[in-house]
């Protein structure tokens, strides 16, 4: 992929709007990819969590959004605790998500009726309300 | 010794056997767990959108009540333990949400409670020693991988339980019980949590991968300290054997199920009927039951 940069490219809303939502400096970033090296659900992930931070610093939000990477994060902080900039990953990934979840459109990322039968008698509680405030609006 | 005690949603339902023998085993340990009185749901996660201060009232709440009776609050669930302490922190330290924070509860908590987890009260207040002492039936042969997850141990500046990469608490903890401790390069990794809900067969393979990474070194016992964590790694493996068909099942306890085995308490009251893989044919095994 071909990416021009320019000034106004890398200081670009979306990236304020993650640093403003997080409290994170992105700009720390040094693409070390620690944090994804160390993810424990990173097979699963469409790039991984540095990759998204790149997109998001050059202003590339629907690269970004698009991929699957926030909406897996488990919230474990393995990324947060082993960064060597001191970038907490995991609230920058929970930032990515309360944009979407935020939006006018309120994309939910799960649908409760879908769930299959048998299933809100055999999951614990805490799953699923540590599951609603990440994945619902 | 009376402890003020934050049970949790999941320990009054399907974690039952966890509360239960926590609170049997502490009557023989010498102290007491005293509910808190009008306890509410902590929330189940620590809002990590730093705009989000709703998710932090139900957690201030809880404190700010606990204070009204006591100047510690212990926990057993790990995720109830992260969230209240991270919250408590957060209070004490920000003095600007925590006077926004105030004002909504209608309440005056300055942050000056201390969250304490129960394998915390068993190391600092009852000494692993003491235990040593108290044990009718050491856990002889019983090879038991202690899973720490991720909830007790990060983010190591708030929690302070243990060394974030190379924890040993639970550890010593087991051998205590006289159990063998398995260390194994997947005690800190997550369980997948929440993703149980968003995408489940990423948790089952987390699981997978932290269950066959202890019985790859001799574990014939999985020792947990969180009531998700064991739905993922307990109550999944059936979804584990239809996805790989090299698994092999391995019981998860909490550990204070195991310490009640130790104890020696009838083996009735710990509550194994909730576990999905019945772990009674091992303990038999080791002559433990």
């Amino acid at each position: 992929m071909k990416i021009e940069l320019s000034r106004e490219k890398v200081h670009n809303d979306f990236s304020k709007k993650v640093e403003w939502i997080s409290g994170q400096n992105l700009f720390a970033c040094y693409q070390c990819g620690n944090c994804t090296a160390g993810c424990p659900v990173a097979f699963a992930m469409d790039i991984g969590p540095h990759e998204v931070i790149r997109y998001t610093l050059l202003g590339l939000e629907e690269e970004a959004l698009s991929a699957n990477t926030y909406w897996l994060c488990a919230s474990c902080l393995q990324c947060s605790s082993r960064c060597p900039k001191g970038i907490d990953i995991a609230r920058v990934m929970d930032a990515l998500r309360m944009i979407i979840l935020r939006k006018k459109e309120r994309k939910d990322y799960i649908q409760i009726s879908e769930f299959p039968e048998g299933f809100l008698e055999k999951v614990p509680q805490i799953a699923f309300i540590s599951g609603f405030r990440k994945f619902l609006s | 010794m009376n402890y003020l005690y934050f049970p949790g949603c999941t320990l009054y339902t399907k974690a039952k056997n966890f509360d239960q023998t926590a609170r049997n085993c502490s009557l023989l340990l010498g102290f007491e767990l005293v509910e808190l009185p009008n306890w509410t749901c902590c929330g189940a996660t620590f809002p990590l959108a730093t705009d989000n201060l709703m998710a932090l009232l139900p957690p201030a709440r809880i404190l700010a009540r606990a204070k009204e009776q006591g100047e510690t609050l212990t926990t057993l669930c790990a995720i109830c333990f992260n969230v209240i302490k991270r919250t408590n922190h957060l209070l004490q330290k920000d003095s600007e949400k925590r006077e926004k924070i105030n004002q909504f509860i209608e309440m005056n908590y300055q942050g000056d409670l201390k969250v304490l987890h129960y394998l915390e009260i068993l190391k600092q207040e009852i000494g692993f020693s003491t235990i040593q002492e108290k044990v009718k039936k050491p856990l002889k042969e019983l090879q038991a991988a202690p899973y720490y997850g991720c909830m007790l141990l990060r983010p190591f500046e708030e929690m302070g339980f243990d060394d974030k990469e190379r924890p040993t608490l639970f550890e010593e903890f087991l051998t205590a019980l006289g159990a063998r401790s398995v260390d194994f390069p997947y005690k800190i990794e997550c369980c997948g949590s929440f993703q149980s809900v968003g995408t489940p067969e990423v948790a089952t393979e987390c699981a997978y991968r932290i269950l066959t990474s202890a019985m790859r070194q001799g574990a014939e016992v999985v020792v947990s300290t969180c009531p998700l964590c064991t739905f993922n790694l307990d109550q999944k493996q059936s979804d584990i054997l239809k996805a790989h068909l090299d698994f092999k099942t391995i019981p998860v306890l909490y550990f204070t199920q195991l310490l009640g085995v130790a104890m020696g308490l009838d083996p009735q009251t710990l509550g194994f009927e909730q576990n999905a893989v019945d772990p009674i044919p091992l303990l038999k095994r080791k002559g433990l039951i």
